[in-house]
């Protein structure tokens, strides 16, 4: 096979490649890392707060919610579809589980079960956004802007008697606020590395088995090494405070799903392959309208567990959820984490890069007590940045192509 | 190629189909043995499309019947289509541009196992086999994503996936459109390989040169209407031309084999 004896030559050929690649505008996630790397730098400079244990972990209840919203975006702008519902169906979720624990009640329910409704009404709202768009073909800039309307209205609807309801329910705050055993964390690092090494070392056995091209095995060491080291990393920061907090976890273990079912499943393919070119998807016999149905539920899945944790963090709820800049900031999170605006490009775990770039600069310009407009012109700037570059890439693969 | 002493792998008698009051198609009678390429000509609007769009189960035909190895068969929908062994490389060659070639050979046929997770592995050999079996060498890596294919890979790609599924009957629409001199050749050589792995074949296309080339019969549509059967040996582009644009030379219902 003449592609293996290319794509199993040394080191020097595979980064030689991937300049290439780079060059033909694939530019991976060299941006983000970049963006993470530069705004560290930044604020470190700016703030001693910044890079301490007890920030980190701050950091990582605050981009949370935002993360996981996007997590939900990435299905929907991988189908080339758009989402401008999941601000406020977030918001609707964090009311539905505040309701659905109030005591006093008629629907006192337990907090888990109370946390399982809030998701399904995320869900069933993305569905019914997803089978108009689907079935009547209405575009979905449209029809979930009416679901923003719509979400927000209910939320006013349910909540103006009250104006807020607290959350007293034990299992509904931890989800925020539980912070885990120093031990527990690290065999949350232990578990990951291993799974993260079977995986890869799976693959590359099985492959070569197959006498299939494999890659250089010192990548796909490196790789592990890598990300398992940033798992112990992690870890050991947030021990240094007081652990690793519960919905870190959550959010890890979401963008684990999330990554899985894309990449590896036969709907992630088909996800993708709606996204690339829907008529091409339709011949082939994939049922598109399904596929696009399910990637709003997803969404609105997903911004049911984000509202939730914005609900557990600050133990209750008020008419402004789901409101201000959440929406945009969810958006920006997707696209900043290198998935395409157009439909069929990017992975999952862009949403926790892409996350993670929002929530430090929020977490940043409030540390060094910058105003307001600071921090929404710098957002602004970088998702800006981050769409040119989405942008760049689209044209310079298509002038690749031919 | 001798085609008389093959079967007949897919008839077409009498098929009839209209758009409001358009008759796109006209009693039309289609036959394409095993291991035969027949050409499908016409000028714009002779019903080529639509012949192809009813065998492939996008359309329903009004009247007619089609037979598939001599049985009637009922095509309603595209998974119909492609239980019998039909397939179609559509002239926008459907493959999705994001996808690399492994992906697109598997689009919507994936191998997976009870937890819908893919089996990459035999997937990419089997792949790799496929070209490898119909010659296509220019292809670097099945990793590659078909964005970053030349035209001629592409429709390489695509009609590779067309015969990885052991179909009967492959309809090529205009395969050589869009392509380059040396990669017509490329191509037409391929759609010469599939008849001799005793695939039918039936080639549209608007490009005589490129049909008298390849094909072993040629079917004329004009307005709706077949024309006529034509064997390459024994006919010429000045009656197949004729043909296309004024209807048959002597008369109007010569049905020939």
């Amino acid at each position: 096979m003449q592609a293996a004896a290319t794509e199993d030559a040394g080191l020097g050929a595979i980064l030689r490649a991937r300049w290439e690649a780079f060059k033909g505008g694939d530019v991976g996630s060299l941006p983000v890392i970049f963006g993470i790397v530069a705004i560290t730098i930044f604020f470190t400079s700016k703030s001693n707060i910044f890079f301490t244990a007890v920030n980190f972990s701050n950091l990582i209840g605050q981009m949370a919610g935002t993360t996981v919203i996007a997590l939900g975006i990435v299905f929907v702008l991988l189908i080339g579809e758009i989402d401008l519902s999941v601000g406020y169906v977030s918001g609707l979720a964090s009311v539905v589980v505040a309701e659905m624990q109030l005591p006093g009640s008629s629907h006192d329910y337990p907090g888990l079960i109370a946390i399982g409704l809030a998701v399904l009404t995320g869900a069933v709202f993305g569905g019914i956004q997803g089978s108009v768009i689907a079935f009547i073909g209405v575009p979905s800039f449209i029809v979930t802007l009416s679901g923003l309307l719509i979400a927000e209205g209910l939320i006013i609807k349910i909540i103006s008697n009250q104006g807020s309801i607290a959350i007293q329910d034990q299992q509904i705050n931890d989800i925020a606020n539980y912070i885990l055993t120093k031990n527990t964390g690290w065999i949350i690092a232990i578990v990951f590395t291993v799974g993260l090494a079977l995986a890869s070392f799976g693959t590359y056995f099985s492959r070569r088995r197959a006498g299939l091209p494999t890659g250089n095995l010192v990548i796909t060491i490196v790789r592990v090494v890598f990300y398992g080291g940033l798992a112990f990393a992690g870890v050991a920061v947030c021990n240094h405070d007081r652990g690793v907090p519960l919905v870190g976890l959550i959010v890890l273990a979401v963008v684990v799903l999330g990554s899985y079912l894309a990449g590896r499943t036969t709907f992630g393919r088909h996800v993708y392959a709606v996204g690339g070119n829907a008529e091409a998807a339709r011949r082939a016999g994939i049922n598109v309208k399904l596929i696009r149905i399910l990637c709003f539920v997803i969404s609105g899945a997903m911004a049911g567990l984000g509202g939730i944790i914005f609900a557990s963090r600050l133990n209750g709820v008020d008419q402004t959820f789901g409101g201000g800049t959440l929406l945009l900031d969810a958006i920006s999170a997707a696209v900043i984490g290198g998935v395409s605006l157009f439909g069929g490009r990017g992975r999952v775990s862009g949403a926790l890069f892409g996350g993670l770039i929002i929530g430090m600069i929020s977490n940043g310009t409030d540390l060094i007590g910058s105003a307001d407009w600071v921090k929404y012109v710098t957002t602004g700037g970088i998702l800006l940045a981050a769409v040119t570059l989405d942008t760049l890439a689209r044209r310079r693969q298509a002038a690749a192509g031919r | 190629m001798s085609t008389d002493a093959q079967t007949v792998t897919l008839e077409l008698r009498g098929v009839s189909k209209s758009f409001g009051s358009v008759e796109a198609l006209h009693e039309v009678d289609f036959e394409v043995r095993d291991g035969e390429v027949m050409a499908l000509v016409g000028d714009n609007g002779a019903g080529k499309s639509t012949l192809i769009k009813c065998v492939a189960g996008i359309n329903s035909i009004d009247d007619g019947e089609i037979l598939f190895e001599g049985k009637r068969v009922s095509i309603h929908g595209p998974k119909d289509a492609a239980k019998l062994g039909i397939e179609v490389v559509y002239q926008d060659l459907a493959l999705a541009d994001n996808l690399d070639v492994v992906q697109n050979m598997y689009l919507g046929r994936e191998e997976h196992d009870f937890l819908f997770r893919l089996k990459e592995s035999p997937m990419e050999q089997k792949t790799a086999e496929t070209l490898a079996s119909l010659s296509v060498t220019t292809i670097r890596s099945v990793r590659q994503p078909v964005a970053t294919l030349s035209g001629g890979q592409r429709q390489s790609v695509a009609v590779a996936r067309a015969v990885m599924w052991n179909n009967r009957v492959v309809f090529l629409d205009e395969p050589t459109a869009a392509l380059g001199v040396a990669q017509t050749r490329q191509v037409l050589a391929l759609v010469r390989r599939l008849a001799e792995q005793g695939i039918a074949v039936v080639l549209v296309s608007h490009n005589l040169v490129d049909v008298f080339e390849v094909a072993d019969r040629i079917t004329v549509l004009r307005l709706g209407r077949n024309i006529g059967v034509y064997e390459r040996d024994k006919t010429n582009e000045q009656e197949i031309v004729q043909a296309i644009t004024f209807g048959a030379a002597h008369e109007e219902t010569e049905v020939a084999t």
